[in-house]
C-alpha cells in the first residue's frame, strides 16, 4: 500500500499533479479551489522534478500557457473554479481544434456570473455540451471523493494523449474543501525531451526532426473543404470515445425499484439517501457516472427497463436529467431534484423529493 | 460503528483544527474519516463549523442535516443545532457564552468548563483540546496514543514543542466533564 495521508480535494489533486509527472502547472487564484497552487507552491516541485509552477496575470494566460506547453507534448495542467472557467473557454476550444491533450480541474462553486463560493453542479451543461464555440467535445471526468481527485489525475493525462483530447476534472467547492484519507502512489517520472520526441513526434512541436516534415498545430483552416474534413475526423474520434471510454459505479441496483443518478458530492450524499430509504423500505438504487462526457446513456436505458421511476439529484436547476430523458426516451418517469446556488441538499432532502416526485407522484 | 459529529462555535475557537485533530486521530486508529468545514466568509468573531465522521465503514455523505453528537460552543450554534441532533444522540456545550441551556429531552447532553478550565491553564488556547478531552471522555472511540498521532500529523513542525501542553488540556478536559442529563 502507498502512503496514507489525509487531505483535502484540493491538496490531493495538487499532489496527483507532481506524482503523475506533470510538466506544468499554470494557474489563477480563486475560491474554493486556490489550495491547489498554494499547495504546489509550498511543495516546490520545480525541485523534486523540475515541474513548472505559476502564477499567470489571468486565466486566458493561464489556459493559453497550458495550450502553448500541450503543443510541444509536455503534460500541462491548469485549474479554476466556475467563473474562472468561464474565463478559459476560448482557449478550451482551440485545444479541441488543434487537437492537443490538456487536462483542466473544475472546482465549481454558485452560480451564474461571480456567483458565491459554495458547492454547485451547475457547470454541467458548459462541461459537457461545450463552453467554447464550434462542434467540439471534451471528456469530463466526475470525482466524488478525495482518493478519486488523486486517481484522476493520472486517468485523465492517459485519456488526454490516448485522443489528443482536453479532460476536464469536473469537482465542487465540497470535495475540493474537504478532508478525507488518501492513498498515495508511487512518484512517476517526467518525461525526458527525448522521450516525448520518441513518442509524440508524429504531432508535437519538439524541434527539428531530419526527415520528416514540419509538424503544424492550429486550430485555423480558412479552406472550409479541408475544415469539413477535419470536423469529420473529429466527430469520427468524439464516436471512439463514446463506444470506449464510458465509465459509471451502481450501488444498490440489483432488485431496485426505483434509481438514483448523481454524480459528484451529489452522488455521495444519494449514498447515504439511498440507504435512508432502504430503511424504510424503498428498494432505491444508485448509478454514478463518472464520465458525463461520454454519458452512460446505454446503460441507463438499460437500467430503465428494470426500474420504475429515475430521480436525477444535482446541485443545480436540473442540467444532467436532459441527458437521462435522452437516454431513458421517455419510457418512465424523470424528475429533477436539487438544492442550488451554493446550497447543498441533505440525504433525507433527497429522499422526500423521491417520496414525493417519483414514488407518490 | 459510525459517528457523525458537528463542532460549531466561533471562527478562532479552533474548531476546525480540534476536527481536524479528531479525523487524524481516526485515521491513525484505521478508521475512515471524512471532515468537511463550512467555508466562506467566516473569520475571527464569525461562526465556524466542522462536520467529522469517524466510521468503521466506508462513508457515505460527508455532508449531513442530522448528527449523532453536536459539540457546541456558542449561542447561535445552539440556536442552529440542538434541534438537528438525533433522538438519543448527544449535546457537548461549554456554558461560557450560551445563555439559552438546551431544552431537549430526548437527548443525552454534557457540559464542558472549557473555557473556565484554559483560563486555569493561562491559555486560552488550550480551549478546544479540553473540549476534545470532554468528547473523548463520553466517546472513547480512539485511543489516547492515537490522539496525539493525530496531534503530531494536524500540528506543522515547529508547534511541535505545543504538544505536551496540549496532551495535558486534553486529559483536563477528561476529568472536568459534567453529565446534565442521560437517556
Amino acid at each position: 500500500m502507498g502512503e496514507l495521508r489525509l487531505m483535502k480535494g484540493n491538496e490531493a489533486i495538487a499532489e496527483g499533479f507532481i506524482r503523475a509527472g506533470v510538466d506544468a502547472y499554470y494557474g489563477y487564484p480563486i475560491t474554493p479551489q486556490s489550495e491547489v497552487m498554494e499547495y504546489l507552491m509550498l511543495e516546490q516541485p520545480e525541485k523534486k522534478t523540475g515541474m513548472v509552477v505559476l502564477q499567470a496575470e489571468s486565466e486566458l494566460a493561464a489556459i493559453n500557457m497550458v495550450y502553448g506547453a500541450a503543443c510541444t507534448g509536455k503534460k500541462a495542467v491548469t485549474s479554476s473554479s466556475s467563473p474562472g472557467i468561464s474565463l478559459m473557454q476560448e482557449g478550451f476550444s482551440y485545444i479541441a481544434g488543434s487537437e492537443v491533450p490538456a487536462v483542466v480541474l473544475n472546482v465549481a462553486r454558485g452560480g451564474p456570473g461571480l456567483g458565491d463560493i459554495q458547492p454547485a453542479q451547475s457547470d454541467y451543461f458548459q462541461s459537457v455540451k461545450g463552453g467554447g464555440h464550434g462542434d467540439y467535445r471534451q471528456i469530463v471526468l466526475a470525482p466524488s471523493s478525495v482518493q478519486e481527485m488523486y486517481d484522476f489525475v493520472s486517468i485523465a493525462f492517459d485519456l488526454a494523449y490516448k485522443y489528443r483530447i482536453m479532460v476536464l476534472i469536473l469537482s465542487d467547492g465540497a470535495i475540493g474543501q474537504m478532508m478525507e484519507k488518501v492513498v498515495l502512489g508511487d512518484q512517476i517520472p517526467r518525461m525526458t525531451n527525448q522521450e516525448i520526441k520518441d513518442k509524440y513526434d508524429s504531432w508535437a512541436i519538439t524541434g527539428r526532426t531530419p526527415g520528416r516534415e514540419h509538424n503544424v498545430i492550429t486550430s485555423l483552416d480558412l479552406d472550409q473543404e479541408n475544415l469539413e474534413r477535419h470536423n469529420h475526423h473529429l466527430q469520427a474520434k468524439y464516436r471512439e470515445i463514446v463506444e470506449k471510454e464510458v465509465v459509471f459505479e451502481e450501488y444498490a441496483i440489483e432488485d431496485a425499484e426505483y434509481l438514483m443518478i448523481a454524480y459528484g458530492t451529489s452522488a455521495r450524499i444519494c449514498h447515504k439517501a439511498v440507504q435512508l430509504g432502504r430503511e424504510k423500505g424503498i428498494k432505491v438504487g444508485l448509478f454514478r457516472p463518472i464520465t458525463l462526457w461520454p454519458f452512460p446513456d446505454k446503460r441507463i436505458k438499460e437500467l430503465s427497463n428494470q426500474v420504475k421511476g429515475i430521480l436525477s439529484v444535482e446541485m443545480s436547476a436540473g442540467q444532467m436529467i436532459e441527458d437521462i430523458m435522452l437516454a431513458v426516451e421517455s419510457k418512465i418517469k424523470v424528475e429533477h431534484f436539487g438544492r442550488y446556488g451554493g446550497v447543498v441538499h441533505s440525504p433525507e432532502e433527497v429522499v422526500i423529493a423521491l417520496e414525493t416526485k417519483i414514488i407518490g407522484g | 460503528m459510525t459517528q457523525e459529529i458537528i463542532i460549531a462555535g466561533f471562527g478562532g475557537q479552533g474548531v476546525l483544527s480540534m476536527g481536524k485533530i479528531m479525523a487524524y486521530s481516526g485515521v491513525m486508529q484505521d478508521m475512515e474519516v471524512s471532515w468537511m468545514p463550512s467555508y466562506g466568509p467566516e473569520m475571527r468573531g464569525g461562526t465556524a463549523n466542522v462536520t467529522v465522521i469517524l466510521s468503521n465503514e466506508r462513508i457515505s455523505s460527508p455532508i449531513l442535516q442530522t448528527f449523532d453528537t453536536a459539540i457546541i460552543l456558542n449561542q447561535q450554534s445552539m440556536d442552529k443545532f440542538e434541534e438537528k441532533i438525533k433522538p438519543g444522540g448527544t449535546l457537548i456545550y461549554d456554558s461560557n457564552g450560551i445563555f439559552n441551556l438546551p431544552t431537549r429531552k430526548d437527548i443525552n447532553i454534557y457540559h464542558i468548563p472549557a473555557a473556565k478550565e484554559a483560563g486555569k491553564i493561562g491559555n486560552i488556547k488550550t480551549f478546544n483540546m479540553i473540549v476534545l478531552g470532554g468528547f473523548l471522555k463520553i466517546f472513547p472511540i480512539v485511543e489516547m496514543d492515537n490522539v496525539i498521532k493525530g496531534l503530531k500529523k494536524s500540528l506543522p513542525e515547529r508547534h511541535h514543542k505545543l504538544i505536551p501542553m496540549n496532551e495535558e488540556a486534553i486529559k483536563r478536559g477528561l476529568g472536568v466533564v459534567e453529565t446534565i442529563q442521560t437517556v
